[in-house]
C-alpha cells in the first residue's frame, strides 16, 4: 500500500526504476569501474589510482575547495506580488484560536505566525478557562500541521482523487444505501463545536436512516451518567480540601489546564496568604496529580469502590446521615479526609475517575453531602469535552460484525486502533458497504476505508467550540489549507445536499443562535469581529459572576443531609441511585484483599490517546513521572520486581483471559500500588507516521467494556519475564536528591510559624566567622544598569506538566534526537523538569552503605518538581573556562552564548554545576539519521526564524528567549517608552497554566518578580547550590506541603 | 643574526657618510609615497557618512538661510510626512513637472476648499465641470490624480503648508528640524563633512606638504655642503693617506647586494608582503563589498529615490517597523506604474509577472550570514541612522551595489563610534542621566552593551 501522499524522484531512471539505477541506489559511493590495463600494472589497487594520482586529486580538490569558497552563491529575494495588508515581514501576527482533539484537549489560544505560516502556540489571556497557559499538546500542536505524512488531497481506497469525483460518488453511494433503508453510522469521538453538532444534523436529516455514535477512547461514561450525561465541571479554586480517587485532573483529565491553574490558586502561600488547600489521593498508578497530593495512599483498583463507600459512611456519620452497608475497609488518612471534607463543607470536593457508576453514584452522595454541587462542583455550566456513550459504540459494534450497517463515516476516531475489540473490528469493517473516513493520513481505520476525505488541521480550519455550557470560543484557519483537504463540515454539508461553504454555515450559526445571546445591540459583523479578535464569547461568566456570591452563600446553609436529587438542566446533584443498591453491588464487586496482580492502564500527558503520535515533540516529551520518553513500558513496583527478579529494561510477557498476549519492557515505578502493574495507552501505532510507528505496543486491547462502561482495569494479569531486554530512554536516571539542598520543602505548619521553614542558608566558615557565601569572593560581580533578568520559580505551584519544555523546544528550535540519543544521554531540551522522590534513608548515615540507601526511593514517596534551566549565574562557571570567550556575560544579567564563536571545547558543560548545557552532537537539521521535522522542508516551516538552528559541535544553551527580549525592547523604543511588566516574557513563563515560573526585570522595582524576589528572599525564597556562590538570576520558592 | 647586524652596520660604517644622505633620501621617498595616500584617506572619511549621525538634530540648521512665511512647524513636519507618503511619487514642490505638476505656488494659484474638495476625489470636481480641473487633465493626457479620500481636511492643511515653506525656495530640512527617519539625504546638501574633521585633515596636509618641502630645502642644502667639503679637502695636498681612502671611496653597490643581511631583508620584505596579501584574501572571503549583481528588472534607485526623491519608507514599508526593510511588493510598484510609463520593456515585466502571478526573483545584494542577527528598524526608527551610513550612496545608484563590507568588525567599530540617539526616547532617560554623571563623554552603543554577543547572536 501506498504510505506516502507525494512521490518524488531524482531522476527518470528512478521513475522508471531502472535496473542500473536500482543497483547504484544502495551504495551511497560509486563502485570501481571495470579495470582498464592501466590498473593491471598496480595490482591490488582496484581503485586504479596511484599515488601520484591521489597528490593530483588532492591539489586538485583543495584548490576547488579554496575557489569554491570564494565564490558567493547567488540568494534571491522574493517580495509578495500583492502583499496583504495586514502581514508584515519578520513581524509577528497573532490570531485567536482554539486547540481542539479528540482526546478531551481543548485550549483557547493565540497562534502566532510569521509571514502566514504558524509557529508557536500562546496562551489566550481573554479566556476565563486556559487564561494563564496551555497543554502540552496545545504547545506541540504547530508541528503536527507541517507533518509529512497528511494526504495531500483526498483518496479512493489508496488511490488520489479528486474531490468533485468524490462527492458525486460518496452522493450516490449514500443515497442507494438510504434508498434500500440500510443503516448509515456516523461516529465520531466528543465533538465540542455547536456548528458541527449542527451540520450532522443536517446531514442525519437528509438521511433518515442516520445516526450519530459518539465515543471515547478515553471514556468518563460513568461520571457523565451519574450526572445526567453532562461532565461535571470542577473549581479547585473553592475547594479547601480535594479527595481525589484515581482522577487524574492535573494532568490526563480534559480541562487539566483550567484545573491545574485553579489548583495552583489554591496552593499558592505568600505574605498575605498563609493556607493552602489539602489534597488527599488514592490512585494505583503514580500519576501527576498523585505526585502533588499532601497524602497520596497507593490503591488496588479492586479496593477503590469499598474505599469510596467506607469514605462515604465516615463522612455520613460525621454529617448525620445515614450509612450505607459494605464491608470495612481502612486505607490511610481515611479518617482525617472524611473529617476535613465534613469540616469544610461548601469548600470541598471529591473527584473519582472510576468507570464504575455505582462508585460515582456513592461518590456524587459525599459531595452532596459536603455541599460540593454549587460551590466546587458546577453542573448547569458543565464541562463538555467528554460526552461518549460506551453503550451506543457496543451497539454500533456489534451491528457491524452482524453486518447491519450500510454505510460508516468516521469522523476524529481512530476505532481498530483505540477501541478495546478494535482488531475484530477492524475484519468486519469490510461488512459494510460503504466506509467514508475524515482521517487526515492514512491511519489503522482509515485505511481500511474506501474513501478518505483529509479534514484540514486545526491551524487551517474554521471552527467553533463549547468546552463549556455557554462558553464558546473560535477556531480560525491561520494559514491557507497546505494540502487538498477539506473541511469535513463541508463534506457533510455538500453530502446532505447543503451549501458547500463552512464558513458562511458557521457565521449562519453564530448569527442565528449565538449573537442574539450577545444582547442583541449592534450589527452582526461587529459582534463577529470581536469574537474574531478575543477568540472567546463568553455569555455564561457574565452570567457567573453575578450569581457566584449568591451561590455560595446557599451552599453553606444547606443542612448536612443527603439533599434531594434534582435533575433539571444540566448534571444537578447526581441522578437519584438507590444508594443501598450501589452499595451492594459495590460489595459484590470489590475485595479488600484481592490477591491477584491488577493492571491498570493510564494515558500520559503528551502523548495522550495516541491521536498526535507522530508528533516528534510528543513523542521525546519525557513523562513527567517515568521521565521516559519514546516507549510506554510496565510500571512495576519495586516489591513485585524484587519477587519476580526483575530489573528495569527487563522484557515480560503480559496476559489475561481473552486478551491478546503482548510484550513489554518493566520500569520500576515507585509509588505503583502493591500488586499492580500500569501501562500508558497512546502507543504501539502501526500506521501513523514515521516518528509513532513500532514505538511501544498497544495497551487498548487491554480495556474492556463492563456493564455498558469502558473500563482501564484489568483484574487478573499474568506477568512472566521473557528474554531478553529493552533500553527505556529515560531522561533522569537519578530518583532521589540523597539528603542535598537542592530541592527544599517545609510543611505548611512550620511555614507559617517560620516564612524561611525549609530553605536552606548555607554559611562558609571564614577566619571572621560563619559567612554568606556571596560575602566572600574572588569576583568583582556584575553591574546591571539597565536592565536584569531574572526569574522566579514557585516550587509549590509546578505541578510539573512540562507544557513549559515543549513550549522551549517550539520556541528555540530545540531539535528531536529520537529514542537512541535520549539513551546515550544526548536530548538536548534547554528546560527539563527534574523529578526528585523521597527517601526513606536516614540522611545522616554517610557511608557508602547509607549512601546507597538514600539513592533508594521510598515505596510510595513524596515528589517535587523542579523545573531546571540555565540559572543565568552572575559568576558563571561556564564563563571562566571558555577558552575562546563563546559564553560570555551581559549587561542585563545573561549568560550569553555565541554559536558562532564556539569549537565545541565542553568544558563550559563540565563546569556547569546544574548541568544545563547541551552539545550538538550531531547536525540534526538535514540529516536522515534524524528523519524528524527538520529533515524535510515542511517540518522546517515550524522553526521560529528568529533562533539560530545550531550546527554540529557547538553548545546550546537555555537563553532566557534572549530573542524575545530583544524583539520586546525593541518595541518598547519604538514607542519611546521602557518596557512594561509582562510584556517580555520567556516561552515557559507564558505556556505555565499555574503560573510557577515568573519571569521579568529585577530592576524594575513594579515588577512582579522583583516584587516576588524581594518579597521571598528571607522567606521561601532559596538559589539551588547558593554555598558556591555563582549567584543564579533565578530564585525558586520552597514546596510547602499542607499536613496535620 | 648578532653577527648579521654587525656586518650591515660595518657596511654602513664604511659607507659612513653617504649612507645618511641615502637614508635621508629614502625618508623623503617614504614621505612622498605616504602623502598621496593619507590624503586619500582622509577624503574617504570625510564622505564617510559614519560621523554624520546626526544625534541632537539641529546640526543641519544652517546659519543664516532666509525665515519662510510663519507656518505652524510641527504642522508643517506633519505635512512633510504626508506629502513623502502620498504625494511625492508624482509632484515635486518645485516648479518641477514629475508626473503632475509642480507645486510651488499652489495656494496662491487655486482657492483653499477646491484643493482639499480635488485631494479628495478629482473626479468628482472634473466631473462637475470646473474649468481648472479640465484644462489640466488635458494638459496632462486625462491622467488623473488617485483620489485620497482618508485625508482629513486638516491634513491637507498640514500638507499645503508644508508646500508653502518647502516651495518658497527653502530647503524643506531646515524648517522640519533635523528630520532623518531614513530620508534621502541629495549628494551635496544633505551629506554635511563634521566640519572639525574636514578642517582638520586639510591644515594637516598643508602641513605634511611643508615639512616635505623643508625636508627637500634641507637635504640639498646638505648634498651642496657635503660637495662643497669633497672638492675642498680633494684640492688639499697634504692629507693623511687614510683620509684620502675615506674621501675617495666608492660605494660598493655590488657587496651590499650580496651581503646576507641584505638578502635576508629582501626575503623577509617578500615574505610579509605575501602574508599580507593572502591574509586579505583569506579575509575578503564571504565579503561582498562591491557587490552588484544584474537584477531581473533594472530598477534605478538614481531615478526613484535621487531625481524624483521619493521617500524610502514609500517603497521599503518595513524598514522602521521590522528586522527587513522588505523589498516592495509589485501592487506597491503599481501605485505609480499604474499609469507612468506603462510602455517601457521594464514596467512590461511587471505587468508580465502580475499577470502569470509569478513573483519578482530579485538577487540579493546584502547577504548577512544567518548566524547574525541585524534589526533595521532598531537603526533606521530607534537610531536615526540614515541609510546611506550603510548602503552608501544608494540615491546615486543606478545599479544596488554592496558598499560596507558588512564584517563584523564594521559593526562593532560603528556601535564603538556612534553616539546612543536617546533624544526623547523615554527608553534611554535613565541610561543617559546614569552615564552622563559617570563620564563627559557621551553615550555610545558600546556602552549599553552595543558589543555584547548576544546583541546579534542567538
Amino acid at each position: 500500500m501506498e504510505e506516502n501522499n507525494k512521490i518524488y524522484w531524482k531522476g527518470l531512471e528512478e521513475l522508471s526504476n531502472e535496473l542500473d539505477f536500482v543497483k547504484n541506489a544502495q551504495n551511497e559511493f560509486p563502485s570501481p569501474k571495470e579495470a582498464t590495463p592501466k590498473d593491471a600494472e598496480t595490482p591490488g589497487d582496484v581503485t586504479g589510482s596511484s599515488r601520484r594520482d591521489f597528490l593530483k586529486m588532492m591539489g586538485f580538490s583543495l584548490t576547488a575547495v579554496s575557489l569554491a569558497a570564494c565564490e558567493q552563491p547567488v540568494r534571491h529575494a522574493i517580495p509578495y506580488i500583492n502583499k496583504p495588508e495586514d502581514i508584515e515581514p519578520t513581524i509577528s501576527n497573532y490570531y485567536a484560536s482554539s486547540y481542539i482533539d479528540s482526546d478531551g484537549g481543548y485550549d483557547s489560544i493565540l497562534v502566532e505566525t510569521r509571514e502566514g505560516r504558524p509557529i508557536k502556540i500562546e496562551p489566550n489571556n481573554l479566556s476565563s478557562l486556559t487564561r494563564t497557559g496551555t497543554s502540552v499538546r496545545a504547545q506541540a500542536s504547530p508541528l503536527s500541521l507541517y507533518d509529512t505524512t497528511r494526504l495531500n488531497g483526498p483518496r479512493k481506497g489508496s488511490k488520489p482523487i479528486d474531490w468533485k469525483t468524490v462527492d458525486s460518488e460518496i452522493t450516490a453511494r449514500l443515497q442507494q444505501v438510504a434508498s434500500q433503508g440500510g443503516a448509515i453510522r456516523l461516529v465520531t469521538s466528543t465533538i465540542i463545536s455547536p456548528t458541527t453538532k449542527a451540520a450532522i444534523r443536517d446531514f442525519i436529516a437528509r438521511y433518515p436512516g442516520a445516526q450519530h455514535v459518539v465515543y471515547d477512547a478515553i471514556s468518563y461514561s460513568a461520571l457523565l451518567r451519574v450526572h445526567n450525561g453532562v461532565l461535571p465541571f470542577y473549581d479547585f479554586s473553592k475547594a479547601k480540601v480535594v479527595v481525589g480517587i484515581g482522577a487524574d485532573f492535573l494532568g490526563s483529565w480534559p480541562n487539566s489546564t483550567t484545573y491545574s491553574y485553579q489548583y495552583a490558586q489554591q496552593r499558592k502561600v505568600g505574605k498575605k496568604k498563609k493556607e493552602m488547600s489539602r489534597h488527599y489521593q488514592y490512585e494505583t498508578n503514580l500519576t501527576l496529580t498523585g505526585a502533588n497530593a499532601d497524602y497520596r495512599t497507593p490503591i488496588k483498583p479492586s479496593q477503590e469502590g469499598l474505599l469510596v463507600a467506607n469514605l462515604y459512611n465516615r463522612v455520613a456519620k460525621l454529617a448525620g446521615a445515614a450509612a450505607i452497608s459494605v464491608p470495612d475497609f481502612n486505607a490511610s488518612f481515611l479518617d482525617n479526609a472524611a473529617k476535613d471534607l465534613v469540616a469544610a463543607r461548601g469548600q470541598a470536593l471529591v473527584i473519582s475517575g472510576s468507570q464504575d457508576v455505582n462508585v460515582q453514584a456513592v461518590v456524587a452522595a459525599i459531595n452532596r453531602i459536603v455541599g460540593a454541587y454549587g460551590s466546587t462542583i458546577d453542573t448547569t455550566a458543565y464541562s463538555t469535552l467528554k460526552a461518549g456513550d460506551d453503550n451506543a459504540m457496543a451497539n454500533f459494534v456489534q451491528e457491524v460484525q452482524q453486518g447491519r450497517v450500510g454505510a460508516v463515516i468516521f469522523y476524529n476516531v481512530n476505532p481498530v486502533y483505540e477501541h478495546p475489540a478494535g482488531a475484530a473490528f477492524g475484519q468486519s469493517l469490510q461488512k459494510v458497504g460503504l466506509k467514508i473516513s475524515f482521517a487526515d493520513r492514512f491511519t489503522e481505520t482509515s485505511s481500511l476505508c474506501d474513501y478518505i476525505c483529509p479534514d484540514h488541521n486545526f491551524l487551517e480550519s474554521w471552527g467553533d467550540a463549547e468546552p463549556r455550557r455557554g462558553y464558546f470560543s473560535i477556531v480560525q484557519p491561520t494559514i491557507n489549507p497546505i494540502f487538498l483537504t477539506r473541511h469535513a463540515q463541508e463534506s457533510l454539508l455538500v453530502w446532505a445536499g447543503k451549501q458547500n461553504n463552512y464558513f458562511s454555515y458557521l457565521q449562519d450559526y453564530w448569527r442565528t443562535n449565538l449573537f442574539p445571546q450577545a444582547g442583541g445591540a449592534g450589527a452582526f459583523e461587529s459582534f463577529w469581529i470581536q469574537t474574531l479578535h478575543d477568540g472567546i464569547f463568553e455569555p455564561a461568566a457574565a452570567r457567573a459572576q453575578s450569581t457566584a456570591t449568591q451561590a455560595t452563600e446557599t451552599n453553606r446553609e444547606r443542612p448536612l443531609t443527603a439533599a434531594p436529587l434534582n435533575s433539571a438542566t444540566g448534571g444537578g446533584q447526581g441522578i437519584a441511585v438507590d444508594l443501598n443498591a450501589a452499595a451492594t453491588a459495590i460489595a459484590r464487586t470489590y475485595k479488600a484483599n484481592s490477591t491477584a496482580t491488577e493492571l491498570a492502564l493510564y494515558e500520559k500527558i503528551g502523548i495522550g490517546n495516541g491521536e498526535h503520535g507522530n508528533n516528534p515533540y510528543l513523542q521525546e516529551f519525557p513523562d513527567p513521572i517515568t521521565r521516559a520518553c519514546w516507549d510506554n513500558y510496565l510500571t512495576v513496583p519495586k516489591k513485585m520486581a524484587n519477587q519476580m527478579e526483575l530489573v528495569q529494561g527487563d522484557r515480560v510477557r503480559l496476559e489475561a483471559n481473552g486478551k491478546p498476549v503482548i510484550e513489554v519492557p518493566v520500569l520500576i515505578q515507585p509509588g505503583q500500588a502493591e500488586g499492580t502493574v500500569g501501562l500508558a495507552v497512546g502507543y504501539g501505532r502501526t500506521k501513523a507516521g514515521k516518528a509513532a510507528e513500532n514505538v511501544g505496543v498497544n495497551a487498548f486491547p487491554y480495556a474492556t467494556v463492563v456493564n455498558g462502561y469502558a473500563s482501564y482495569v484489568v483484574p487478573g494479569v499474568k506477568i512472566t519475564k521473557i528474554e531478553g531486554t529493552h533500553n527505556i530512554a529515560q531522561v533522569q536516571t537519578h530518583h532521589t536528591v540523597m539528603a542535598r539542598p537542592i530541592v527544599q520543602e517545609a510543611n505548611l505548619n512550620d511555614y507559617v510559624k517560620n516564612p524561611a521553614a525549609g530553605a536552606f542558608r548555607p554559611k562558609i566558615a571564614t577566619s571572621e566567622g560563619p559567612k554568606h557565601p556571596t560575602a566572600i569572593s574572588m569576583w568583582d560581580g556584575h553591574q546591571y544598569v539597565n536592565h536584569s533578568w531574572g526569574m522566579v520559580i514557585d516550587m509549590n505551584s509546578c505541578t510539573g506538566c512540562g507544557a513549559c519544555v515543549v513550549a522551549c523546544n517550539v520556541e528555540n528550535n530545540v531539535p528531536v534526537v529520537g529514542r537512541q540519543e535520549v539513551i546515550n544521554r544526548r536530548e538536548m531540551h534547554w528546560l527539563r523538569i527534574d523529578r526528585y522522590y523521597s527517601s526513606d534513608a536516614d540522611p545522616t548515615v554517610r557511608t557508602p552503605v547509607g549512601y546507597q540507601d538514600m539513592e533508594e526511593a521510598s515505596a510510595n514517596p513524596e515528589v517535587v518538581f523542579q523545573p531546571m534551566l540555565c540559572q543565568h549565574c552572575q559568576n558563571a562557571p561556564c564563563e571562566t573556562v571558555c577558552p575562546v570567550i563563546a559564553t560570555s556575560h551581559s549587561s542585563e544579567g545573561l549568560n550569553q552564548m555565541t554559536y558562532n564563536r564556539c569549537i565545541g571545547t565542553r568544558y563550559c558543560a563540565n563546569n556547569c554545576p546544574y548541568k544545563v548545557r547541551r552539545f550538538n552532537w550531531f547536525k540534526y537539521h538535514n540529516n536522515e539519521k534524524f528523519d524528524f521535522h527538520m529533515n524535510n522542508d515542511l517540518g522546517k516551516m515550524v522553526l521560529n526564524p528568529d533562533v539560530t538552528v545550531r550546527s554540529r559541535g557547538v553548545m546550546e544553551k537555555c537563553t532566557f528567549c534572549v530573542q524575545r527580549i530583544q524583539e520586546g525592547k525593541l518595541n518598547a523604543k519604538k514607542e519611546r517608552r521602557r518596557p512594561r511588566d509582562g510584556e517580555i516574557i520567556t516561552a515557559c513563563a507564558q505556556a505555565c497554566a499555574t503560573e510557577a515560573i515568573v519571569f521579568g526585570d529585577l530592576n524594575d522595582t513594579e515588577s512582579r518578580v522583583a516584587q516576588l524576589w524581594n518579597e521571598e528572599n528571607d522567606g521561601r525564597g532559596f538559589r539551588v547550590l547558593e554555598e558556591i556562590n555563582v549567584r543564579p538570576q533565578i530564585t525558586y520558592l520552597t514546596k510547602i506541603r499542607n499536613k496535620a | 643574526m648578532n653577527t648579521l647586524l654587525d656586518k650591515f652596520f660595518a657596511l654602513a660604517r664604511k659607507n659612513a657618510c653617504k649612507s645618511w644622505g641615502i637614508m635621508l633620501f629614502c625618508c623623503l621617498l617614504g614621505l612622498a609615497t605616504w602623502l598621496p595616500a593619507q590624503a586619500q584617506e582622509n577624503n574617504a572619511e570625510a564622505t564617510l557618512p559614519a560621523d554624520v549621525v546626526d544625534t541632537d538634530g539641529t546640526s543641519d540648521l544652517p546659519a543664516g538661510g532666509s525665515q519662510p512665511r510663519t507656518q505652524d512647524p510641527a504642522q508643517v513636519s506633519q505635512g512633510k510626512t504626508i506629502f513623502n507618503n502620498y504625494c511625492s511619487a508624482c509632484h515635486a514642490v518645485t516648479n518641477e513637472v514629475v508626473v503632475g505638476p509642480g507645486l510651488q505656488g499652489i495656494n496662491e494659484r487655486r482657492q483653499r476648499d477646491w484643493l482639499i474638495n480635488w485631494i479628495h476625489n478629482p473626479q468628482k470636481v472634473v466631473e462637475s465641470g470646473d474649468q481648472y480641473a479640465n484644462d489640466l487633465l488635458k494638459k496632462f493626457n486625462g491622467n488623473l490624480m488617485p483620489a485620497f479620500p482618508d485625508l482629513t481636511d486638516q491634513e491637507i492643511q498640514s500638507v499645503l503648508a508644508y508646500i508653502d515653506v518647502a516651495g518658497s525656495g527653502e530647503n524643506a530640512n531646515t524648517v522640519a528640524g533635523g528630520d532623518t527617519d531614513g530620508k534621502l539625504v541629495p549628494s551635496g546638501s544633505g551629506t554635511t563633512v563634521a566640519p572639525g574633521g574636514g578642517l582638520g585633515s586639510t591644515s594637516f596636509t598643508i602641513i605634511l606638504v611643508a615639512l616635505l618641502v623643508i625636508l627637500l630645502l634641507v637635504l640639498l642644502v646638505l648634498i651642496m655642503i657635503v660637495s662643497l667639503l669633497s672638492k675642498f679637502l680633494s684640492d688639499k695636498k697634504d692629507l693623511a693617506p687614510e683620509d684620502r681612502e675615506v674621501l675617495e671611496q666608492k660605494v660598493n653597490w655590488k657587496a651590499i647586494a650580496g651581503s646576507s643581511a641584505f638578502k635576508g631583508g629582501v626575503a623577509l620584505i617578500f615574505a610579509l608582503v605575501v602574508g599580507k596579501v593572502a591574509n586579505d584574501q583569506v579575509m575578503s572571503i564571504g565579503i561582498q563589498q562591491g557587490y552588484a549583481p544584474k537584477q531581473p528588472i533594472a530598477y534605478s534607485h538614481k531615478l526613484h529615490a535621487g531625481q524624483y526623491q521619493i521617500d524610502c519608507n514609500y517603497c521599503h514599508t518595513t524598514v522602521s517597523k521590522g528586522k527587513t526593510a522588505s523589498i516592495p511588493s509589485l501592487n506597491i510598484c503599481m501605485n505609480c506604474h499604474g499609469v507612468i510609463k506603462t510602455a517601457s520593456p521594464e514596467i512590461q515585466k511587471i505587468y508580465a509577472a502580475i499577470e502569470q502571478n509569478k513573483p519578482v526573483e530579485w538577487v540579493r545584494v546584502h547577504n548577512l550570514p544567518d548566524l547574525a542577527y541585524f534589526n533595521h528598524a532598531q537603526h533606521v526608527n530607534v537610531g536615526q541612522v540614515p541609510c546611506q551610513t550603510c548602503h552608501g550612496e544608494i540615491q546615486n545608484m543606478e545599479v544596488v551595489q554592496h558598499i560596507s563590507s558588512l564584517t563584523m568588525g564594521w559593526c562593532i567599530d560603528c556601535h564603538r563610534k556612534t553616539e546612543v540617539n536617546g533624544k526623547d526616547n523615554a527608553y534611554y532617560d535613565k541610561l543617559v542621566a546614569l552615564h552622563s554623571k559617570e563620564s563627559k563623554e557621551p553615550m555610545r552603543v558600546a556602552n549599553i552593551g552595543g558589543l555584547e554577543c548576544s546583541k546579534c547572536h542567538y
